[in-house]
């Protein structure tokens, strides 16, 4: 559960909040020194200051469950019109001389104030929780660094082509700014989108990293449900297609944590030396491993995809189909294709099974999509652990596991020793692409020395090798040999 | 909500706890079972899995209740089940001692109609035929088949389906991702085998309360197709009187134009000699306004010659016409010499004849007489064209005596002695105009050209009259044609709403459904109706079209469409709105209970022919 906690504060003496804050004296000042008032959605509202520390201790403090009656532990914050945003204001905000903590007039710290008040929440959260739970808070508002304190949108989109088109371009740019999380409104926030634009929105969205569906409420009803079910069955195949690959979204999220590395990147990052991938925003990289270009044309029958590296190879993830990259290609697509390319060279963990959430799927199978580059070597990783606590920090509790192919042998190796988290989970299926000769056998080791022969199947067409029913635990090392 | 990837809410984990091991377990029965799991664990899931999650027993087939084509079990059972499965036997045997039963063992979640494409002896070919696998592989928790034909009792398979007996009640398919997901979907509760949750088998109570509502259905669907029958031989009639209405009307429609178009002639007949006669009549009674007036102008400004010739020596000389400073035009307060000399023409003195011809019009709205009081300036003011500017708005009416200052004296002396005074003017009443003279007033005409009135009136109401008969036929007509033109449903059934509303009170408002008109919405406590549409069409699908109405372009909603209202029309006794709602913004759902959407009743079956099936 996600709930609106915007920064203005309804000008009503009987309301605890607003009177406590005034008391406090914890509202921006209008230059005569009064409280500015501006008018938002519960009509005329003062705002609260998120500059002063005291103001951000005290708003923390009222997510606390004694005070946030009500609330469980399953409630987590939207932080919304905290530009901030004020009806009917100069330039719809606050003006410009309306003072501060420190007497610094807003000219001067309008672009950092929604940045305050994510921090604020996202402290009130983990405080909550007397420190054990990450926060989940969502902000329209953000500054450098608001990625510590948790996701963005990019606002009140239209359901136009033209504006999920513009999502990529949005994105990569607050992706390569260090804000990893974030997302456009699927379906666009303004106005009716066609089924058709709906489902592509849909598939989009599933390769961005903040996923959601959202519109004003002058809109028609727009749930998946409701535009015939040849359309609500493409929409559920891009959901489950994301959720298939969580895992890999994951790993990349523990990168972007550690590192800021972009989860969404364009393709320059990841071929700096490569001049024509320097204007491309209408296809991107997730992590190094995938290329995504989402159909964002009404009644598409063809993309032109730019497949970048002189060396590298790229399957189709669907077909398998590969190519030599350094090239354009065209790739025919129907209402069902969303164009996704992995990387020769790269192991992709996904889930084998979707379910309706992801605690749903805390135990399901792990799979492995294996690409093979040019020389037959690939390698990956996988990050683990409760995906709700910080005891990944605490305690450690995590699995960093590290997967590399060579010289015909899978080996699934541990990344990082300090973590240690146990999971049931199992690789159920290997995927090889790119494997040239159909294998004599195949057999798997685990660390304890016994060997097994594995069933598999090879198609000649497509050069794939397919492991299904493994049983080998995620978390343990363990070795495939394909001879 | 929130994208869930770097920060899972904490979702309940309902079933894969559970689900997870069943791959292992089978997988322990495969190898050699060194796996991680405990053996305790391993061993209860097995049994539980070989004796019960795998499989069910039920007798086939036997129909217990319904008008079902396919025969159906009735008694599932199952480890847990075994109890039911005595007192279901015996139930049988009790109500249907004629029927034979046979035990039909079937993977989990697969129907009777299905069992045989799960033989135990045959490898399993998937239904699409997608694959062919090692029968030991079907409900094994693991997806084989891509029309997941292969796990009908497990949750594997993204696209599966589980299929309940139900007995008691319908069968039923699940998605298989709702098997032992922690809530009873089934409501044999067969679904929930292994995820901790008990669910209680409501099938028999779920049964029985169906057939009760089917039954009360058919009996409503009876008495409803009875009156709807009714109802079309109504409008049957009714239309026929009505189109005999019709005709009659647009005959005798004929014979009224030609008595409006008569009537017409002589109305303007009339008309001539009146328009005549009034403005013979307006002509002379404006001459003889101009005389008087021109006249009285001559009376004042003899009366001021006098007043201005203090010497009396027949002439009024620029020392004389000094004497009134009011005349001033320069503004000083003073009228110079030159000022009095420019009234003058340049001349020195003038006489009564040039005074009036060339002086007085020029000083005539500046001069005051020196005779106290006078009426001079107030009665002879008036001029038709000129407003009385000076006259505050809120002075009372002023009497002839008084002088403006006393007035207003005395006004205020009388508003300070309250105003009980019953002649004192009302305060603040606006002014009225200066009371007109006698002369003001046309005379009422003479007995001639009243007469012409009277009869060019007479001529006037009798055409007006007829001609308000002929709109009236013709509205009449119209509304007939259209009636009778009207889609009523496929013979009419549906006429009898027309002309009809139905409303239906909520909470917050009273909406009113007038069939094949409008639908409203009325706050109740107060406040004017919103159009919520008026009728669009018929819009049920192609082919039932007639099961509901479309009204459209009622009031805008803000930022949003025109409101508009689907009626959806059900069979029922009687004509009752028995809901409202609004399934998305400014688009509304209504639902219209009437006999003329009952259908025909299937002919009634024999008492016992759910024997007659098996």
């Amino acid at each position: 559960l996600v709930v609106i906690s915007d920064p203005h504060i309804k000008i009503d003496p009987d309301y605890s909040v607003y009177a406590k804050a005034k008391e406090q004296g914890f509202f921006v000042r209008s230059p005569e020194g009064r409280n500015f008032e501006g008018i938002c959605w519960p009509g005329l509202s003062s705002y609260l200051d998120f500059t002063n520390p005291k103001v951000r201790e005290w708003y923390s403090g009222l997510f606390a469950f004694s005070v946030y009656q009500g609330s469980t532990d399953i409630l987590f914050v939207w932080n919304d019109m905290n530009e901030p945003s004020v009806f009917r204001g100069p330039e719809l905000t606050i003006q410009k001389n309306a003072i501060h903590h420190g007497n610094w007039e807003h000219r001067d710290l309008h672009n950092i104030y929604g940045f305050y008040q994510q921090m604020a929440t996202a402290e009130g959260l983990i405080q909550r929780s007397k420190g054990k739970e990450r926060p989940f808070v969502l902000t329209r508002s953000f500054f450098a660094g608001s990625q510590k304190y948790g996701a963005v949108w990019t606002g009140d989109n239209t359901a136009d082509w033209s504006y999920l088109k513009i999502s990529i371009p949005m994105l990569l740019t607050l992706s390569i700014t260090g804000i990893s999380f974030c997302g456009a409104d699927v379906g666009g926030f303004i106005g009716n989108p066609e089924a058709e634009l709906l489902v592509r929105w849909y598939q989009a969205g599933a390769y961005q990293p903040f996923f959601r569906g959202h519109a004003t409420m002058n809109t028609k009803r727009r749930e998946p449900w409701l535009f015939g079910e040849e359309h609500t069955r493409l929409i559920r195949e891009a959901i489950r297609e994301r959720y298939a690959l969580l895992p890999y979204w994951y790993s990349l999220f523990y990168h972007a944590h550690m590192a800021s590395k972009p989860v969404m990147r364009p393709l320059w990052v990841e071929f700096p030396d490569e001049l024509e991938t320097f204007g491309i925003e209408d296809e991107y990289m997730l992590g190094s491993a995938l290329l995504v270009h989402p159909v964002t044309e009404p009644k598409a029958t063809m993309v032109d995809v730019f497949l970048p590296g002189s060396n590298e190879v790229w399957y189709d993830s669907k077909t398998f189909a590969h190519w030599e990259g350094g090239c354009a290609v065209k790739i025919p697509v129907a209402l069902d294709t969303i164009p996704v390319f992995q990387r020769g060279g790269s192991v992709v963990p996904t889930k084998t099974t979707t379910g309706k959430s992801t605690g749903w799927m805390t135990n399901a199978p792990y799979g492995l999509r294996v690409a093979l580059s040019s020389k037959g070597s690939a390698v990956g990783e996988l990050y683990l652990d409760d995906g709700h606590s910080f005891q990944y920090l605490h305690q450690k509790q995590f699995l960093h596991r590290k997967f590399s192919f060579c010289s015909g042998a899978l080996i699934n190796s541990c990344a990082d020793e300090r973590g240690q988290y146990p999971s049931r989970c199992v690789v159920e299926r290997i995927l090889v692409l790119g494997l040239r000769k159909k294998p004599s056998s195949v057999t798997t080791h685990s660390s304890d020395g016994k060997d097994q022969p594995v069933t598999f199947t090879y198609c000649t067409k497509t050069s794939t090798l397919s492991l299904e029913k493994l049983s080998l635990n995620i978390g343990a090392d363990w070795k495939v040999h394909i001879n | 909500m929130a994208d869930s990837v770097p920060v899972p809410p904490l979702l309940p984990r309902p079933s894969w706890r559970h689900r997870a091991v069943v791959p292992g377990a089978r997988r322990a029965t495969g190898s050699d079972a060194s796996q991680a799991l405990p053996l305790s664990f391993c061993c209860r899931h097995r049994g539980c899995w070989a004796r019960g999650a795998r499989w069910i027993l039920t007798f086939a087939p036997v129909s217990s209740w319904g008008h079902g084509a396919s025969p159906r079990s009735l008694l599932p059972f199952t480890e847990r089940g075994s109890a039911l499965r005595a007192s279901g036997e015996m139930w049988l045997l009790l109500l249907l001692p004629l029927c034979w039963a046979v035990e039909v063992k079937r993977p989990r979640g697969v129907s009777l109609t299905n069992h045989h494409f799960y033989d135990e002896s045959k490898p399993f070919t998937c239904l699409d035929g997608s694959a062919t696998i090692p029968f030991d592989q079907v409900n094994d928790d693991y997806c084989d088949c891509k029309d997941g034909s292969d796990e009908p009792g497990t949750a594997a398979c993204p696209n599966g389906s589980f299929h309940c007996t139900n007995a008691g009640y319908k069968p039923l398919y699940i998605p298989s991702s709702r098997v032992n997901d922690g809530i009873c979907d089934c409501c044999d509760g067969t679904d929930e085998y292994n995820s901790g949750i008990v669910c209680e088998n409501t099938c028999k109570e779920k049964g029985r309360k169906e057939r009760e509502s089917l039954q009360q259905m058919a009996e409503v669907t009876r008495e409803g197709f009875h009156l709807k029958k009714i109802l079309i031989e109504e409008w049957k009639k009714a239309r026929e009187e009505k189109q005999n209405k019709l005709t009659e009307l647009q005959a005798g429609k004929k014979s009224l134009e030609d008595e409006v178009e008569m009537l017409r002639t002589v109305k303007e007949e009339a008309e001539k000699p009146e328009k005549e006669a009034k403005e013979l009549h307006q002509k002379m009674w404006e001459e003889q306004q101009a005389a008087s007036k021109a006249q009285k102008e001559q009376e004042l400004a003899a009366d001021a010659f006098q007043e201005l010739d203090d010497d009396m020596d027949g002439m009024v000389s620029v020392a004389e016409l000094q004497t009134h400073p009011e005349l001033d035009t320069d503004g000083d307060g003073a009228l110079s010499e030159g000022e009095a000399q420019a009234f003058l023409g340049g001349d020195t003195q003038t006489n009564a004849a040039s005074f009036y011809d060339r002086v007085w019009a020029a000083i005539r709205d500046k001069y005051r007489s020196e005779a106290l009081p006078t009426d001079l300036p107030e009665s002879s003011a008036p001029d038709l064209t000129e407003p009385k500017e000076e006259q505050p708005p809120v002075l009372s009416p002023r009497t002839e005596e008084e002088g403006e200052e006393e007035e207003e004296t005395e006004e205020e002396e009388e508003e300070e002695e309250e105003d009980d005074a019953e002649e004192a003017p009302p305060p603040l009443v606006p002014p009225q105009p200066a009371s007109p003279v006698e002369d003001d007033k046309m005379p009422p005409y003479d007995e001639q050209t009243k007469a012409l009135i009277d009869a060019a009136q007479e001529a006037r109401n009798k055409f007006e009259e007829a001609e308000r008969s002929l709109k009236d036929m013709e509205e009449s007509i119209r509304n007939l044609e259209q009636e009778i033109s009207f889609d009523f449903g496929p013979s009419g059934e549906f006429a009898y709403l027309y002309s009809q509303c139905y409303e239906l009170a909520t909470n917050e408002y009273v909406y009113r459904l007038c069939p094949f008109k409008l639908v409203s919405q009325k706050p109740k406590l107060g406040g004017s109706p919103t159009n919520l549409g008026t009728w669009g069409s018929w819009a049920g699908p192609d082919h039932d079209k007639f099961s509901a109405m479309r009204y459209e372009q009622g009031t805008g909603c803000w930022q949003g469409p025109n409101r508009s209202t689907t009626v959806r029309l059900v069979c029922g006794k009687d004509t009752v709105v028995t809901s409202t709602t609004e399934p998305s913004r400014c688009e509304y759902l209504m639902e219209l209970m009437t006999p003329a959407a009952c259908p025909e009743p299937p002919p009634e079956l024999p008492a016992e022919s759910d024997h007659d099936e098996l």
